[in-house]
């Protein structure tokens, strides 16, 4: 059982990377990743909205939408309970820390738009996961979202000190960066007997 | 149909009712002086006095770090309401009280690089990609922004042009003490 849940913990974050396999969530991979710390902060907070949005919603899709028939509006709910999370998350931030909240700015209202928050309560329900397992592959996926912020923040951070060619300064090998460690990340594929 | 209505109004009431309770367990009490000032100030985010945009510079000034006269586009009239609110003494000698100005495009000259159109704050230049740009009236604030980054030195500030619908009376001129 436990390793069954290390298995899961294992393929979201790892193998079916949300961000580098799925390619899911690319908005905040590019805009937020040019420092380790506010990678870090904006990893930990879509995790946190990302944990709770698949509970909620698989909470949602079982105990209203499936009862009453009206699982057409899924997204909508979802987007609901979204909203509200990503809120709620704004409004904890605002209080504990105020710096963070002026670093994040934008991009913190913004995980409202980050496909990966919707994309993975869908994917659970495709996959008629349970409960458990619903959770687990949220957390796992975000924890692997998290670890591919603060992997390419660290590497922008460092390609920000190299003479890059004039051609390729900036955006362009940020764009190269992320398609190789696309690469390395195809890598775990391995783990998995097929 | 009704089913969904209702399911959908009770989940969004459940909702906003937790956020609304949030909202009170997680408040932040800001200063509403510096929300005053912010009032204040033009708020065209021209960035003319160093700060990041009017917000910072209103913070700056409820914490005492920058004098009331940093504004520019603001002229004589925002040193004086700043003033009045912070309880300061304004030196308004420094501030030259300017007429209004507007940006305006020297056609002949324009070469259609867009620099100025991509800095207005208040997008009060009209323009694409190799065509002659034009000022919108209504919306220019005349922060200089646009002044600063045109090659060909075709947009400058002009005094507002005085039309049968701009003129007014001018104020009397005080009388120097001879």
């Amino acid at each position: 059982m436990m390793s069954e849940y290390l298995l899961i913990m294992l393929s979201t974050a790892l193998v079916n990377n949300v961000v580098l396999v799925k390619f899911l969530g690319l908005c905040p991979f590019m805009g937020i990743s040019k420092k380790m710390d506010t990678a870090l902060s904006m990893g930990l907070a879509t995790t946190f909205v990302i944990t709770f949005t698949t509970a909620g919603s698989w909470l949602l899709e079982h105990w209203l939408l499936m009862p009453l028939g009206i699982q057409y509006l899924r997204i909508l709910t979802y987007i609901l309970v979204i909203a509200a999370v990503v809120q709620f998350t704004e409004m904890v931030i605002r209080k504990v820390s105020p710096p963070l909240y002026q670093v994040l700015g934008i991009y913190l209202p913004l995980i409202t738009t980050n496909c990966a928050v919707l994309g993975l309560p869908l994917l659970n329900v495709q996959e008629k996961s349970n409960f458990t397992v619903s959770l687990i592959g949220g957390f796992g996926s975000s924890v692997g979202f998290t670890l591919v912020l603060v992997l390419f923040a660290g590497m922008r951070e460092r390609i920000a000190l190299a003479s890059v060619s004039q051609t390729f300064a900036g955006a362009p090998i940020a764009f190269i960066t992320a398609g190789m460690l696309a690469l390395a990340f195809m890598g775990f594929a391995g783990l998995v007997p097929h | 149909m009704l089913i969904a209505l209702t399911s959908l109004t009770v989940l969004g009431a459940i909702l906003g009712f937790i956020l609304g309770v949030a909202a009170r367990v997680f408040r932040v009490e800001g200063n509403p002086l510096v929300a005053e000032l912010e009032e204040i100030l033009p708020g065209s985010q021209c960035g003319q006095c160093g700060f990041p945009g009017c917000a910072g510079a209103a913070q700056a000034l409820a914490g005492g770090l920058a004098p009331v006269t940093l504004c520019p586009p603001g002229g004589r009239a925002v040193v004086m309401a700043l003033a009045a609110r912070l309880g300061v003494d304004a030196d308004v000698s420094g501030v030259q009280d300017t007429l209004p100005m507007l940006a305006e495009v020297n056609e002949a000259l324009c070469i259609g690089c867009t620099r100025c159109f991509k800095v207005c704050p208040t997008d009060a230049i009209l323009g694409a990609a190799q065509q002659i740009h034009a000022v919108f009236r209504e919306a220019c604030t005349a922060c200089g922004k646009c002044e600063a980054v045109c090659p060909t030195e075709s947009v400058k500030l002009q005094p507002v042009p005085v039309t049968l619908h701009g003129w007014y009376w001018h104020k009397p001129q005080p009388v120097a003490a001879a």
